[in-house]
């Protein structure tokens, strides 16, 4: 599964792509702390615009991401969800560790 | 309840194979008309069961998945997911929301999700013969009945 990520001291920004599950996860995991560790970054963003599906082992995806950086002072940011991921990482109570939002066109159609 | 349609497949239990039983189980119930969010639900918790099996069920080896999924009257959807693996020893424990026995990346909320996206849950389980793990939902679809 690819992923694009944008690196500065400040901030990693990951790019997640396509279904995140069991079998994808581990790989998106190495190149994540790759950068983190290269980078050592206040924020870490991972960007879900272009993800299809999720299931709890991306929760535990973006838990241990949280885990990862927690220790270096660093805050955590998830965007762009789709609302059926957004349900999940609700369930799983990811508000209380990181800053998450809905995908833009969702709130606008939402709103009508 | 009658069966108005059914679908059995094997698979093996590999992590390649996660996506495939997801998508052919969405796919078989595409005859219902079902909306995003009840394909999304129905595939997450086959993603879940699934997962479950290849990870714990056989850790060490290679075994088989058996999903048999059936449409019912009113369009209600049984969806069974059966290994011959470990077995589980408590499965009231292993049903808390954050309980796992693998630690690492596992969230511990598969049983979680399963049980908030799907109407009703059973799991049938004995140590060393296996798991069957059986959801229900009705699927209201697009024409919301
Ligand atoms: N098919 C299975 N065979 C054996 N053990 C299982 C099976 N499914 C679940 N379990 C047990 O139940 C626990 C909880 O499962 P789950 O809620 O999916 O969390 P996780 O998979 O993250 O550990 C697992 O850690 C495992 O011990
Ligand atoms: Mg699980």
């Amino acid at each position: 599964m690819p992923v694009k990520i944008i690196s500065t001291k400040q901030r990693v920004t990951a790019f997640l792509e396509g279904e995140i599950d069991h079998h994808t996860a581990a790989a998106l995991r190495l190149e994540i702390d790759e950068a983190i560790g290269r980078n050592k970054p206040k924020t870490l963003k991972l960007d879900f615009a272009d993800v299809t599906f999720m299931d709890s082992s991306g929760i535990g995806l973006v838990m241990g991401r949280f885990r990862t950086i927690q220790p270096l002072g660093g805050k955590l940011i998830v965007s762009n969800l789709s609302p059926q991921v957004y349900r999940i990482m609700q369930l799983a109570g990811l508000e209380k560790i990181a800053k998450i939002s809905k995908r833009e066109d969702v709130n606008n159609a939402e709103n009508k | 309840m009658q069966k108005i349609n059914e679908m059995r497949m094997t698979l093996d239990s590999k992590s390649v194979n996660e996506s495939f039983a997801r998508s052919t189980v969405a796919a078989f119930m595409a005859q219902l008309d079902p909306t995003l969010d009840e394909i999304s639900d129905v595939k997450m918790a086959v993603s879940e069961a699934v997962t479950n099996c290849i990870v714990h069920a056989y850790p060490q080896s290679v075994g088989k998945i058996y999903i048999c999924v059936t449409i019912l009257e009113n369009r209600r959807v049984k969806i069974s997911i059966r290994d011959k693996g470990c077995g589980i020893v408590d499965v009231k424990q292993a049903m808390e929301p954050l309980f796992t026995t693998l630690g690492g990346e596992r969230a511990g909320l598969g049983f979680a999700v399963m049980e908030s996206f799907t109407d009703k849950i059973t799991v049938h389980s004995k140590p060393e013969k296996g798991t069957t793990v059986t959801m229900y939902k009705t699927v209201n679809g697009r024409a919301g009945i």
